[in-house]
Order: structure tokens, then C-alpha cells, then sequence
């Protein structure tokens, strides 16, 4: 959409445009914007590809969702593509490990937007279970931004289930012409999330400075006074 | 279909081997004379000479379990401990040899026993033994570049809050701060003081195809270029996170190398730092699909050791009654999904593994109502089993077309294990066995001959479709197995397809053990389900160490467990069997096409909680 296009569109949604009062009950599109939106959000909603891509227990929970007694298809996401640049949902159905957060975080970039996240399980949430554990990401949302949180250990189907219901609210409120809800309706690309990187223990490049910054202080202290403390230390 | 006679017992193993092995090695071999311990202390430069005489001349060709432990403070130094069998059944020849901390350094077995090779490299991960002459020696759960060994005593994790729970923080306390504010970067990270970002490239990536041969080969006159392609970790034919890295040429597999870790939870160090209770629900965790048989292998390993201390009371008859129907269960519910995946990877998309789910569903519907979970039903506990069978079979998280299901218990049992799975396994057979889908690719591929089979410490349907009469339930009977008759499946061309049979008759071996369960359930109605008192919740484990192991579904699960007589187990290991079956899945797909590895894959039957833990 031309910036031009979308200046169009932001005159015709004015969410201030008054209804009267013996109207309010009838009237829920005010606007061609939010007639566009609606009709647009409805279609997607009811066409959620799901990516195939289990990580652990929890994905055997999403299989029996997607099997017949459950039954996915219900909401229009049977489509299971085992390709991310055909996928709009990503199901973080497992622990997230040190590891396996770099495959993924590739993985968010290579989908194509509008793209959606859905951790699925104590594990994807904060760790679960296994948080202490040393190659364990407490959460996936330390490094993806999450759009629905489902819990359990493992959440049954009928809590998935939920989640794909609230995914799809959520669906319903994103405004083609509102830049701000979702950042895909904005200006110019988005961008991609920076990969992990796997050294010593995992490196998130968003982390990089003070990583550098810690480095520093450490050659500086063992220079010259041993018992300064590194500035990190004073931060925590 | 051959039945086993376990091996007479007079001597134990030890006694056996010792009064041979100090004649023919004098001074390298030595009773573990530790309280509580059992086995023989071998001198590390004998090592290998000693193990090919017992696999040779003793007959201990069966290498199962091969792990490492710390002794920080015991002793100081770091253990070897191998579990050897013979293929005709039998107790274990256990083995050890100790290493110093520093520079711990050992033979590679590898040669003896091919089997050690994962979990030779496992122990070089976690506990940085150095095995001298192993053919691969690099990191295999955590990837190359972690700092330090992460299984060993001194190092501590970046969550470290305290050696043993409950922490003081959470109990009797409860002042609970999240474990992210403590941490500068507030995530599960921690760096060496040395690490220094500018300038780093990770060698994680790059020690993945280190073993690779590229290069163009040339036959007659025709070049052709070696290539390799990386399977995974994100593939639909990989069950999971598992990754293969193969190298083929044309389309055909000259090298591939499995590559994990990608699920590594760190199941090991985590379960040390537990109670022995608090592991019961984690094991759930390990092969998912059989919660309540891992539960079973780790209720037996650590009874063994409880077992050894004064005032143990051994598991009721009924909980044993209880156990079996869960574990047969269990078993039949593996199978099936097991069949499912595998009709998927050979091209068969979803449709056999819906009727794989379906049957799924209603053994766990039965699961939920006992225990209380779906899937994960921490549901054996040391002496007997959590609770008892519900009287009636009801509640909403059942709904179905919104009816309440409400159903008693023996009565739903018996239409389950009477009608209704049987005819599941034969809808299953009938559709399936003879489909040409199924005949055309599996017949003849994936080939893996009995020795090797044996060789590469292969479990379960894998070890038997190769030939090998080999069932825990009847090599080292455990649990009330001797008193039930059933069969042990042996096929012999080790392919494929003999694979999804072994499997087929399997379902077919549990529906008649569980037929016999039915009448033993009627009759211990009413009996107590638990030895000694309810919920105690730290039982008390005396020193030693103990190797319980079961036959899962997927092959044969061990536990290794070493106590000290504390809370907490010292060592707490799993001898998985996906993780080592794959040790075979080079073997196997050598020489086939790269299609075909994805179905080879398949009838192996891994499941990723186990294989990485
Ligand atoms: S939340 Fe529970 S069931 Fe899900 S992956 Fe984690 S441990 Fe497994």
C-alpha cells in the first residue's frame, strides 16, 4: 500500500465519528476503513496456517488438537505447512533450549507477515519445569514477541483451543488502518529479530554492549585495583 | 517366536567374573567393594583388553549402559560405569574404571563395544572424560564452544541457587524472587570472565560438518559431486527437533551423522539437585508418549536401592497388578503412534496416524480418570502405585458431543482391551501390512544384521526385528511378568518392515498380557495399592547405587542411580533407548537413498525428550 493510500484510509476511520444513540445497537461499522478491516480480519481469522514444527511434549497435545477428536479444522487451521514462508502461526509447543533458539528465531524472520506466536505450554511461557536447567530459555518471549500465552504442562487440547479463540479476538481488534496496532500496518519493513549466537552460553546480539561492557571492566580490573566491582555486578 | 529362560543363578555376576577375570589380568581388576556397590574395578590401561575378554569369553556382549559420575569429595575422581549383558539374559557385569578430575582421560571402548560411542561422547560433554581412540569425539547434547562440563559437581548453572531442594527460598520460607533478577543479563546465561565478544566466531555451526567428506568422486568417466544435506532441526519427518546431517552423493547416503541436543533439558543435572520424588514427574517428561512406564523404570530403581536399607517394604501385589496394566497400555499406545509416524514419513500423510490417535484418545481418557493428567501421570510411586482405579470413569474434561461420559471402570477396561483395541490392531494390520505403499518401501530397506544390531546396543523392537530374543520382561524379569504368558517377538531380516511388524505383534503380546490382568484386577479390588504408609514424601534411600531398567516400549529403559544417603540422588542417569538406537541410524542408511531415511528414521522410533533428555 502507497503512503498515499494509506493517508486515504486513515480519513475515512475516524473511531471519533459520533453514532447516535438510537443507532447504537445496529451500527457496527462506522467507517470504510473499519468495514475494510472487518471484512479483512475475517478472512484471516478463519485461515490461520499453522507452522509444522513441534518442539516437545507439548507438541503431542497439539497433534491430538489437530486430530479428529479436537479437530483444528473447526477454525479454519488444518493447514499445517511445514514451511514458514507459508505460515502465519507459530507454535511454541515445548522448551525452548538454548540450542534449538536459534533455528527458531530464523524461523520468525523467514515468515512472511502478518505472522503470530502462540507459546503454548509452561515450558514456552517461562521455562516450566526445566527452568533452572542450564541450556533452557526461560520463555520464549525473552527473545520473540508473543501473542498468546497458553498454560498448562501440557495445556489440553480444549485449553489450545482457547488459545486459537483468543488469537483470533485478537485478530478481529488489528486495524489496517490504525499504523500502531500491529507494526506489519506501519511504515517500511519490519524488522528482523538478531539470531542468537551460540558461543559460551547463548548470546542475544541485543545484549552484545553489555557483554563488551563487562569485558572491558574485567581487563580494566585486572589492571588495577582488584577489588573494584564490575560495573555489571553494581547493576544487578 | 521364542520363549527365554532367564539364565540359573548361583553365582552373581560379579563373583563370576572376578574369580576369571584376577586369574587372567592379576592387579588390574578389583571387587567394587564400596557399601551398597557391585561390579569390578578395572585398571584404566587394561581397560580395553579386559572388556574384550568379557565380551569374548564371558559372553558380555551386550553393552547397555555406559555413563560417567563425579566423586567430588568421595574420592575425587570421576567413574566409568558400564552395564554389560549377555544377549541370552541375565544380571549385569558391571564395570568401572576411575580417572582423575584434571586430567581425566580413558580408553574409548568404542572398539569393543561399538554401542559406547553416544554415550561415550555424552560422558565427554557433560563430565569432560577424554575417551582416547574414539573415532568423533566431540560435544553431543550441548553444542561445541560451552564453557565447562556441565554434569560436574563444581559447576554451576546460571539459575544456581542451592545444591539440593527444597530451597530455603521457596520452603519453609517462600520468599520466592524469579531467578531472572538475580542474573545481570536477566536471562539464563552466564559467560567465562575471559570471554571477550569482539572478534568471536562460534564453532558450534562449523564442528557439525567436520566429519564430512566433500570432494567430487570419479567413476569410469563420470564425476559426481558429494554433497551434504542437513535434515532438521525444524523438518516434519523428524519427529521433533532431531537433525541428520548427511552426505550423499547422487541421492545415495555415504555418511550421515545424527545431530541433537536440540531438546537438551538438562533432565541429569536437574534431577541431582531433587528430591527422589521430585524426579517421578519429570520422568513423565522423557519419552512422553509413555509417561507411566518411564515412571515404572524409575519406581524400580530406586526400590532396588531402597531395598538394600532396613524397614523396605517391597510394592503390593495390586500395585504390581496396577503397573502392568498401565505399562501394557502404555506400550500399545507407543506402538500405534509409532505406526503413525512412520506411515507419515513413508509418504502416507496424517490419515493412518488419526486412526493411531483415535485409539489414543480413549487409553488416555482412561489415563486422565486414574491419574489425573492426559500425559504426563506421575503415577508410581516408591512402593506402589498413587492411587488406586476410580470407581467410575466420568467427568467433563470427557465431553464428547457434550455428553458427560460416565462409565465404570472394569466395565469400560473390558470393552477397551476386549473389543475395541483389538479391533484397532487388526484394522490397523488389515489395512496397513500387506498396503503396497508399505510393502514397497520398507521391505528390504534399512537393513540391519543381527550383530550389529547387538554391537551397537540396540533396544527394544529395533534389537528384536534383527533377530535377537532379547525383552527385559523376560531377560531380567521385573514386576509380575514371570507370571504372565506371553510371547517375545523376534523377526529376522532386520529391515524396515520387520520393524512395524515386531511392532503389530508387540500390540498384539500386550492385548494378551492385559487379558490376563483383568481377572487379577477383579480379584485385588479393595487390596492396598501402596506398601507401608501413604504419602511419605521423602523416603529414605540408603548409599549405594542401583541400575533399574525396564522394557519401554522403545526399547530397554535404565535408570543409574547413585545416593549417598542423602535426599537427593548423587548421580541420577537414563539410559535412554531412542537416544541409543540412533547410535545404529548411520548403519542403517548407508548405501540407501536419502527418501529412505526419513522411513528408516521412522521404525527406529525416537522420541526427543529421551534422546536429549
Ligand atoms: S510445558 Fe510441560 S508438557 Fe509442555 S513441553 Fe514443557 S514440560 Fe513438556
Amino acid at each position: 500500500m502507497t503512503d498515499n493510500g494509506k493517508d486515504f484510509l486513515r480519513e475515512l476511520h475516524d473511531p471519533e465519528a459520533p453514532v447516535p444513540p438510537e443507532l447504537q445497537s445496529s451500527v457496527a461499522v462506522t467507517s470504510f476503513g473499519r468495514l475494510l478491516s472487518t471484512v479483512y480480519n475475517w478472512g484471516r481469522r478463519n485461515s490461520i496456517w499453522p507452522m509444522a514444527f513441534g518442539l516437545a511434549c507439548c507438541a503431542i497435545e497439539m497433534i491430538a488438537t489437530a486430530a479428529s477428536r479436537f479437530d483444528q479444522s473447526r477454525f479454519g487451521m488444518e493447514v499445517i505447512r511445514a514451511s514458514p514462508r507459508q505460515a502465519d502461526l507459530m507454535i511454541i509447543s515445548g522448551t525452548v533450549t538454548k540450542k534449538m533458539v536459534v533455528p527458531i528465531v530464523r524461523l520468525y524472520n523467514q515468515m512472511a507477515e502478518p505472522k503470530y506466536v502462540l507459546a503454548m505450554g509452561a515450558c514456552a511461557i517461562g521455562g516450566g519445569p526445566f527452568k533452572e536447567g542450564y541450556n533452557v530459555v526461560s520463555g520464549i518471549d525473552k527473545y520473540l514477541p508473543v501473542d498468546v500465552y497458553v498454560p498448562g504442562c501440557p495445556p489440553t487440547p480444549q485449553a489450545l483451543l482457547y488459545g486459537f479463540i483468543a488469537l483470533q479476538k485478537k485478530i478481529d481488534q488489528q486495524m489496517l488502518t490504525n499504523p500502531n496496532s500491529v507494526p506489519w500496518y506501519g511504515r517500511g519493513p519490519s524488522e528482523a529479530v538478531p539470531l542468537p549466537i551460540l558461543g559460551p552460553d547463548v548470546i542475544d546480539p541485543r545484549q552484545a554492549h553489555m557483554l563488551r561492557r563487562r569485558a572491558g571492566a574485567a581487563g580494566q580490573e585486572a589492571a588495577a585495583s582488584p577489588a573494584a566491582e564490575s560495573d555489571l555486578e553494581a547493576e544487578a | 517366536m521364542t520363549d527365554q529362560v532367564p539364565a540359573a543363578e548361583n553365582l552373581s555376576p560379579t563373583d563370576e567374573a572376578l574369580s576369571v577375570l584376577q586369574n587372567q589380568f592379576p592387579n588390574a581388576v578389583r571387587r567394587d567393594d564400596r557399601d551398597g556397590y557391585s561390579g569390578i574395578v578395572v585398571d584404566p590401561a587394561r581397560l580395553v583388553e579386559v572388556a574384550t575378554y568379557a565380551r569374548d569369553s564371558l559372553g558380555y556382549d551386550y553393552l547397555s549402559s555406559a555413563t560417567a559420575v563425579d566423586y567430588l569429595g568421595k574420592g575425587d575422581h570421576l567413574e566409568m560405569v558400564y552395564h554389560a549383558y549377555r544377549t541370552t539374559g541375565g544380571a549385569a557385569l558391571v564395570i568401572k574404571a576411575q580417572t582423575d578430575r584434571e586430567a581425566a582421560t580413558l580408553p574409548s571402548l568404542t572398539p569393543v563395544w561399538p554401542g559406547a560411542n553416544f554415550q561415550e561422547r555424552e560422558a565427554y560433554d557433560l563430565m569432560g572424560i577424554r575417551f582416547e581412540g574414539h573415532p568423533n569425539l566431540k560435544r553431543i547434547l550441548l553444542w561445541e564452544g560451552f564453557h565447562g562440563h556441565p554434569l560436574r559437581k563444581d559447576w554451576k548453572e546460571p539459575y544456581y541457587e542451592q545444591e539440593q531442594k527444597p530451597f530455603d527460598s521457596r520452603w519453609p520460607n517462600g520468599r520466592v524472587v524469579r531467578s531472572e533478577e538475580h542474573n545481570p543479563y536477566g536471562k539464563n546465561v552466564q559467560y567465562p570472565d575471559d570471554f571477550d565478544l569482539d572478534g568471536y566466531t562460534s564453532p558450534a555451526e562449523a564442528a557439525v560438518y567436520e566429519e564430512m567428506n566433500l570432494g567430487v568422486d570419479i567413476r569410469s568417466d563420470l564425476a559426481t559431486e558429494r554433497m551434504v544435506v542437513s535434515l532438521g532441526p525444524q523438518h516434519p519427518s523428524t519427529h521433533g527437533v532431531f537433525r541428520m546431517v548427511a552426505q550423499i552423493n547422487g541421492e545415495t547416503i555415504q555418511q550421515l551423522e545424527p545431530v541433537m541436543g536440540y531438546l537438551h533439558r538438562n533432565h541429569e543435572q536437574i534431577g541431582e539437585r531433587n528430591t527422589f520424588l521430585q524426579n517421578m514427574p519429570f520422568t513423565d517428561r522423557l519419552d512422553y508418549f509413555c509417561s507411566l512406564s518411564n515412571n515404572l523404570g524409575y519406581a524400580i530403581a530406586v526400590e532396588q536401592l531402597m531395598s538394600l536399607g532396613a524397614r523396605y517394604q517391597p510394592p503390593t501385589y495390586r500395585a504390581e497388578v496396577l503397573r502392568v496394566l498401565m505399562a501394557e497400555l502404555t506400550r500399545i499406545v507407543n506402538h500405534m503412534v509409532a505406526i503413525g509416524f512412520l506411515l507419515n514419513d513413508l509418504g502416507a500423510f496424517f490419515t493412518p496416524m488419526m486412526y493411531a490417535m483415535i485409539e489414543r484418545e480413549l487409553i488416555l481418557d482412561f489415563f486422565e480418570a486414574v491419574t489425573g493428567s492426559r500425559m504426563m501421570c506421575n503415577y508410581m510411586r516408591f512402593g506402589g502405585t498413587a492411587m488406586d482405579l476410580p470407581e467410575r470413569i466420568r467427568g467433563e474434561a470427557n465431553l464428547v458431543n457434550d455428553r458427560v461420559r460416565d462409565f465404570n471402570t472394569m466395565e469400560f477396561l473390558r470393552e477397551l482391551i476386549l473389543e475395541r483395541l483389538p479391533r484397532a490392531v487388526d484394522q490397523i494390520n488389515e489395512y496397513l501390512t500387506t498396503s503396497e505403499i508399505v510393502t514397497n518401501r520398507c521391505i528390504g530397506v534399512g537393513v540391519l544384521p543381527r550383530a550389529d544390531a547387538i554391537a551397537l546396543s540396540t533396544a527394544g523392537p529395533v534389537l528384536r526385528a534383527s533377530g535377537v530374543a532379547y525383552d527385559v520382561r523376560r531377560a531380567e524379569p521385573y514386576s509380575i511378568y514371570p507370571e504372565l504368558e506371553f510371547d517375545v517377538v523376534v523377526r529376522d531380516h532386520g529391515d524396515i518392515y520387520d520393524r512395524y511388524l515386531v511392532r503389530i505383534e508387540e500390540m498384539i503380546e500386550s492385548l494378551k498380557i492385559l487379558r490376563q490382568i483383568l481377572p487379577k484386577l477383579e480379584e485385588t479390588q479393595g487390596q492396598p495399592f501402596f506398601a507401608g504408609r501413604g504419602g511419605i514424601y521423602s523416603p529414605r534411600v540408603p548409599a549405594g547405587e542401583s541400575y533399574g531398567r525396564v522394557e519401554n516400549p522403545k526399547g530397554e529403559l535404565g535408570f543409574y542411580i547413585v545416593s549417598d544417603g542423602g535426599q537427593n540422588p548423587w548421580r541420577y542417569h537414563v539410559r535412554a533407548p531412542s537416544f541409543i538406537n540412533l547410535t545404529a541410524l548411520e548403519r542403517m542408511s548407508k548405501g540407501y537413498k536419502i527418501a529412505d531415511a526419513v522411513g528408516i528414521l521412522g521404525s527406529i522410533d525416537i522420541v526427543l525428550g529421551e534422546v536429549d533428555r
